[in-house]
């Protein structure tokens, strides 16, 4: 019997750009933050170059507030694949008086990592910065490129971007440049966990419900962590609860879910009427939040 | 899934914004949170209806003007299809935006306010899908609200369109009219109570109906390599696999194929995607090709069946979309980029410019940003290509500055 291979073209996409960013690039680094998109992208980097191991290693901005189960799952993926990591941590910059600590009710490291991620493309030369944002998460996100180019001092120049023709792409730079990659750009989020369903990925825990001390604030369903600013009239309660989008414990807010299983979540997904970004604290800030972040060499 | 790229064009007055955000709207693909916001901006700015735009126009600056000023892409999906709106300004000082956005995608919404009938921007939203050979466009004539739904109108304009459709020389472009209201929603996803004398399908019924034949291009199938695959471990050991996407026809093993420029001859011996093999592939899967003999293939190099060469030439006569705000003057030296291809060429000389309108030609000696002219260029190694009409993946190409490494324009071999 004969077999024809059933094209999926979004998947088709992303190893399209992972394979130019081989061939484009010298120091490739995928930005890996232990969330299911950035596990997405680990799964379609093996595709592109099996049976071959991913050529690049993985680059993790630890800002020491991440939840226990994503590095743990984190480790163990490294080990399975023979992936190289390179973590660096925001506690560092911090120590070296390079970025000062938020305090208060709202307090995140989420955007000091901007200056940790700067500091490892300088270390290790880094040209290419693969990572796993998409355009449909949020609308500044919407106008970025497949490769977008920073200047050496890592800013985002939105006015002046590069026409992206077709499928093809120039990644061609001046030393001390380096480029952002988006393989999955035009991917939803309910493309993503179609995805992580179909191909049976494996992804951490705590996207799945579970029992969890948390306390409520602004609407939004915050972890009871000692990372995590709470104020006195602010009430630990236990709820079943799951998270939709994984960042840093101080910027991610969880949702009640009793959805067990990846299926049980695409089905919830589907159906929901919040979108995912709704449960970043970091976002809410205001209406231009992450356009300025992403000028200042956010991912 | 399926997914569709669609192109829009316009500007805020129009409502395409509008249309976009009833498609989103009435397909259920906007939530809560972001109708939130929506509500909360009209608000503010003392609207009285919902403002899509406010969801579709992304950076500060553009929300501050009240326009679009570049590509913004929008989602949404239905049950049987994914969709993927690149939407764009439509004046002519953002002819380059218009070009990027018809190039990725395989429908084209052309948008005409009822009111005002086809204008020049009409011409030149057209002019675009002809050049850029998009297959289907849906002339969307809205707001029919504000002339009565009147369909005396909704003949009118469309049989000026078809006066303008005549010039085209894609005979093979499907043109289809959709008289709407995107504000309150009639033939945008459910049929309008207000027109019913006419009886053909909604947008969005259209947009469900078509079939990947329908939008996709038939050629010669085009194997631009993009990497080798070397393992080099010991169960691999001899593997050596060329990695890249298919366009065009279907690749079979067995298939007697040439590796570009060397015009060595081999055979498909096996096709790879992730860790199975398959006996056959089709357009658009990323795939990596193993060959029967041990050539020496690397990036840049394309695999073709060998009853189906391109033409290999050193000289090629195109059409340009300038881009970049430094002219393009003849003698100048770019890189071409043509797939995965990158050979440094020289600008020979410039024909003319071609007027968006359909008004013709003029003679001329440079492109300034946002022209579009014939431009003939000579290449220091050749090219192995299609006419664009032919084989749109393999007659495409972008020019790059040699200096800023920006890109600078596209082409279309001719």
């Amino acid at each position: 019997m004969s077999s024809v291979l059933k094209t999926n073209a979004l998947e088709s996409e992303a190893i399209y750009i992972f394979r130019e960013v081989i061939s484009q690039f010298d120091k490739p680094v995928l930005l890996f933050s232990g969330g299911k998109d950035s596990i997405t992208l680990v799964r379609l980097a093996q595709k592109a170059f099996f049976p071959a191991k991913i050529p690049f290693p993985l680059l993790h901005v630890d800002t020491g507030h991440n939840f226990p189960e994503t590095i743990e799952f984190r480790d163990k993926l490294v080990a399975e694949l023979g992936l190289e990591l390179i973590v660096r941590n925001v506690q560092d910059a911090i120590d070296e008086g390079k970025v000062v600590e938020e305090t208060g009710k709202y307090s995140s490291r989420n955007s000091l990592q901007t200056i940790t991620l700067l500091d490892a493309i300088e270390e290790f030369k880094f040209d290419a910065c693969i990572g796993g944002a998409r355009r449909d998460e949020e609308k500044a996100r919407a106008k970025e490129r497949i490769f977008s180019v920073r200047d050496d001092f890592g800013q985002w120049d939105e006015k002046n971007q590069r026409p992206e023709l077709f499928d093809i792409l120039n990644g061609k730079i001046e030393n001390g440049q380096n480029v952002r990659v988006f393989p999955i750009s035009n991917w939803t989020e309910l493309d993503v966990w179609s995805y992580i369903e179909q191909e049976k990925i494996e992804i951490p825990s705590i996207y799945f419900s579970h029992k969890r001390k948390v306390f409520l604030r602004d609407g939004l369903i915050w972890s009871h962590s000692e990372f995590v600013y709470q104020e006195e009239d602010e009430q630990i309660e236990e709820r079943i609860v799951r998270f939709r989008t994984v960042g840093d414990m101080t910027c991610t807010a969880a949702v009640d879910s009793y959805a067990a299983t990846i299926k049980e979540v695409v089905g919830e997904i589907r159906t929901s009427t919040i979108s995912e970004r709704g449960a970043r604290i970091d976002d809410k800030r205001s209406e231009a939040a992450m356009e300025k972040r992403k000028q200042q060499g956010y991912f | 899934m399926e997914v569709l790229k669609i192109a829009t064009a316009g500007s805020v007055d129009d409502g395409k914004s509008t249309l976009i955000g009833r498609l989103l709207y009435d397909t259920k693909s906007l939530t809560t949170d972001k109708i939130e916001a929506i509500e909360k901006s009209s608000k503010l700015k003392g609207y009285d209806y919902l403002d899509f735009s406010l969801a579709t126009d992304g950076l500060v600056a553009e929300r501050e003007q009240g326009i679009t000023i570049d590509v913004a892409h929008i989602y949404f999906s239905t049950a049987k299809k994914s969709y993927i709106i690149a939407d764009t300004p439509g004046h002519v000082e953002y002819t380059r935006n218009m070009v990027t956005g018809a190039s990725t995608s395989q429908v084209s919404i052309i948008l005409i306010d009822a009111r005002k009938g086809v204008i020049e921007q009409t011409y030149r939203h057209f002019f675009i899908n002809n050049l850029l050979r998009v297959k289907e466009v849906i002339v969307a004539i809205n707001k029919m609200d504000l002339v009565d739904y009147s369909e005396e109108v909704y003949n009118k304009i469309k049989a000026d369109f078809q006066a303008l459709n005549a010039k085209s020389t894609f005979k093979e472009q499907n043109v289809s009219y959709i008289p709407l209201s995107a504000i309150n929603g009639g033939n945008v996803v459910d049929k309008s109570e207000n027109m019913k004398w006419y009886d053909g399908q909604t947008v969005l019924e259209h947009l469900e109906a078509l079939e990947p034949t329908d939008v996709f291009e038939k050629g010669e199938a085009r194997f631009p390599v993009q990497t080798v695959i070397r393992p080099k471990t010991e169960e691999y050991h001899d593997f050596r696999g060329y990695a890249g996407k298919l366009y065009g026809n279907s690749i079979k093993v067995g298939d007697a194929v040439t590796v570009l420029p060397s015009l060595t001859e081999s055979k498909v011996k096996n096709i790879h995607f992730f860790d199975k093999t398959f006996d056959e592939a089709v357009a658009g899967s990323s795939i990596t090709i193993e060959l029967e003999n041990d050539i020496n293939v690397t990036r840049g190099d394309m695999i073709v069946k060998s009853t189906e060469l391109p033409k290999i030439e050193k000289d090629i006569t195109t059409t340009v979309c300038w881009m970049d705000s430094k002219k393009l003057v003849p003698g100048t030296k770019y890189i071409v980029q043509h797939n995965t291809n990158r050979v440094l060429a020289k600008v020979e000389s410039i024909k003319n410019t071609i007027a968006t309108d359909y008004s013709g030609t003029t003679p001329a000696t440079q492109l300034a940003i946002n022209e579009i002219g014939e431009v003939s260029i000579k290449l220091s190694k050749p090219l192995y290509f299609d006419a664009y009409n032919d084989n749109k993946s393999n007659g495409a190409f972008i020019l790059i500055d040699t200096a800023t490494n920006t890109t600078a324009g596209v082409g279309f071999i001719r």
